[in-house]
């Protein structure tokens, strides 16, 4: 592992915030079981819990919680100096980070989607979820370390992408549907794990090809954004 | 022998000029950058150490740009103000990371040898958080010395740090200094800068105020007009007794008391306990109206 990533994995791990990486997997874990428990038919809770908890909220704000606190905080707390003042190329910097934030969120969401998927339907189902959940974490990593770099406020952003964009405007107009890396998750765990719970709203060709294009053009411009890197004077 | 040059360099934020036209050339030695709060000190070391753009003009070390290039940290040291440490490491881990973030052959033999040029081998096994401020500023010192660099920068190294340790950074940067390193420090006290370089680079309000060796601006310093505020048991006998003293060159009188202009600091002090006393005049206060270091800048400014 590099320097960096270890710096890194230390530095997210040593936070409270990983502590906020907990209840939402948990909850999620919890009413799957709960509902099995229960006896409900997986019709009934398998699209709210599965796609509405699991796809909807677990997934982004885990990796927003990552993906902003792998370079964010350092960044914030004026920590991430000491990592420039290295000859490295920015290049290397950007992708350990990013390495350790997809990592961390994959895991994170990938787990409990998998079992939520397993109980409601299929180990196939819990498979296709997982899957899902890994490459939504590479994207949805890419996307919230560059606003890490581009804004003061990258949580805020992203609860506003989250929410506004992706939960609000890309059920009601179709056309986001595009920009949204939701809809891009739900449509491969749909190819991968068909079943009537999930419901691809965009082509998994399309969900593929956008996801690489959106992890790409992100994590180049973050690179691009690091390597003009400015610290403003405190006294100026 | 590495040189980092600034040609014209202006930096402005928005309608904001923080630093107009300054130009300089830093070798090797000991060099103190000086200048009241705010003068612009932090964000021309910010343009050396590559992590601010001039707006205007050329930020160049051994004739390479520094921003937005990142090989030239295998030369440049830079220990920023703010405090800013990862604390879940201990002193050794973070010395250790920087040397292996600057690939060196042997990180561990560095990270001792850094650790221990500002005294921390005691200490570095214990977690950053748990150190004093001066130790944490000894433990950057160190990261940023681990792959002895020919440039070191450091902005405002001496805030927070007790007289022993001041000491101590003031004899390494001596040190290193003499052995050929190019060392430039900021402060906004000039007796740190006194007493470790030869040189200054003095900036107010963003512009190069006076450049060259320290006694020459110290005594263009001590020799300006000074400004006292007097009051004793009869101020209209007294202001007419100091208008004949060599060293006086206006006095003002009011109802709060005589306000004095002297031009020699030293012999209107001395001066005045012994003309107050041949005279028979009690004296009840005397303060210096303009000591304040912007004072002391503006005037460089204007000289």
């Amino acid at each position: 592992m590099s320097t960096v990533a270890y710096i890194t994995a230390r530095g997210l791990f040593g936070r409270r915030r990983a502590l906020l990486l907990l209840p939402l997997p948990l909850l999620l874990v919890g009413l799957a079981a709960l509902c099995v428990a229960y006896d409900v038919n997986p019709q009934n809770w398998g699209p709210t819990v599965l796609v509405g908890l699991g796809l909807a909220v677990v997934l982004p704000v885990v990796t927003l919680i990552v993906g902003t606190g792998v370079l964010g905080s350092e960044v914030d707390d004026g920590t991430i100096v000491h990592i420039l003042t290295k000859p490295m190329p920015r290049r290397d910097i950007i992708l350990a980070k990013l390495g350790v934030a997809i990592l961390v969120s994959a895991v994170t969401s990938a787990v409990p989607l998998f079992i939520a998927g397993w109980l409601a339907d299929s180990p196939k189902l819990g498979l296709a979820l997982a899957v899902g959940a890994a490459v939504g974490a590479v994207a949805y990593s890419a996307f919230f370390l560059l606003l890490s770099l581009l804004t003061r406020r990258p949580v805020l952003l992203g609860l506003v992408y989250i929410l506004v964009w992706e939960g609000l405007l890309a059920r009601f107009v179709s056309g986001t549907r595009v920009l949204s890396i939701e809809q891009y998750v739900i449509a491969i765990a749909d190819r991968i794990a068909p079943t009537n719970l999930l419901t691809g709203q965009v082509g998994a060709p399309l969900a593929i090809i956008m996801t690489v294009i959106v992890t790409l053009g992100c994590t180049i411009f973050a690179i691009d954004r690091l390597r003009s890197f400015s610290v403003a004077g405190e006294t100026s | 022998m590495s040189v980092l040059e600034l040609q014209n360099v202006s930096r402005w934020y928005g309608n904001v000029v923080a630093v107009n036209d300054i130009s300089m050339t830093l070798g090797s030695g000991v060099t103190g950058l000086l200048g009241p709060n705010g003068a612009g000190k932090t964000t021309v070391l910010h343009m050396m150490a590559g992590f601010l753009s001039a707006s205007k003009g050329r930020v160049t070390l051994d004739g390479e740009p520094t921003w937005r290039h990142p090989a030239a940290y295998k030369k440049l040291g830079l220990v920023s103000e703010r405090e800013a440490v990862h604390t879940f490491l201990t002193a050794y881990e973070f010395v250790r990371a920087s040397a292996k973030m600057h690939k060196l052959p042997d990180p561990d033999a560095a990270a001792r040898r850094a650790l221990d040029l500002v005294e921390m081998t005691d200490a570095q096994d214990r977690r950053i958080g748990t150190y004093s401020k001066g130790m944490r500023q000894r433990t950057r010192v160190a990261a940023a010395l681990v792959h002895d660099p020919q440039v070191l920068l450091l902005d405002e190294p001496f805030n927070g740090m007790d007289p022993r340790q001041r000491m101590h950074m003031m004899d390494l940067l001596h040190k290193l200094g003499e052995r050929g390193h190019t060392i430039l420090f900021s402060s906004h006290i000039l007796e740190e800068v006194e007493q470790v370089s030869g040189t200054v680079q003095v900036i107010v309000a963003g512009r190069l105020a006076a450049s060259g060796d320290y006694r020459e601006i110290r005594r263009l310093m001590t020799t300006r007009p000074h400004v006292f505020a007097l009051q004793s048991s009869d101020d209209r006998k007294l202001a007419v007794a100091l208008i004949g003293e060599k060293s006086v060159s206006g006095v003002e009188i009011d109802h709060s008391g005589l306000t004095v202009r002297a031009s020699d600091y030293g012999s209107f002090t001395r001066a005045l306990p012994r003309i107050a006393l041949g005279e028979g005049i009690r004296l009840r206060k005397l303060l210096p109206s303009d000591e304040s270091l912007e004072s002391v800048f503006s005037y460089l400014l204007e000289a």
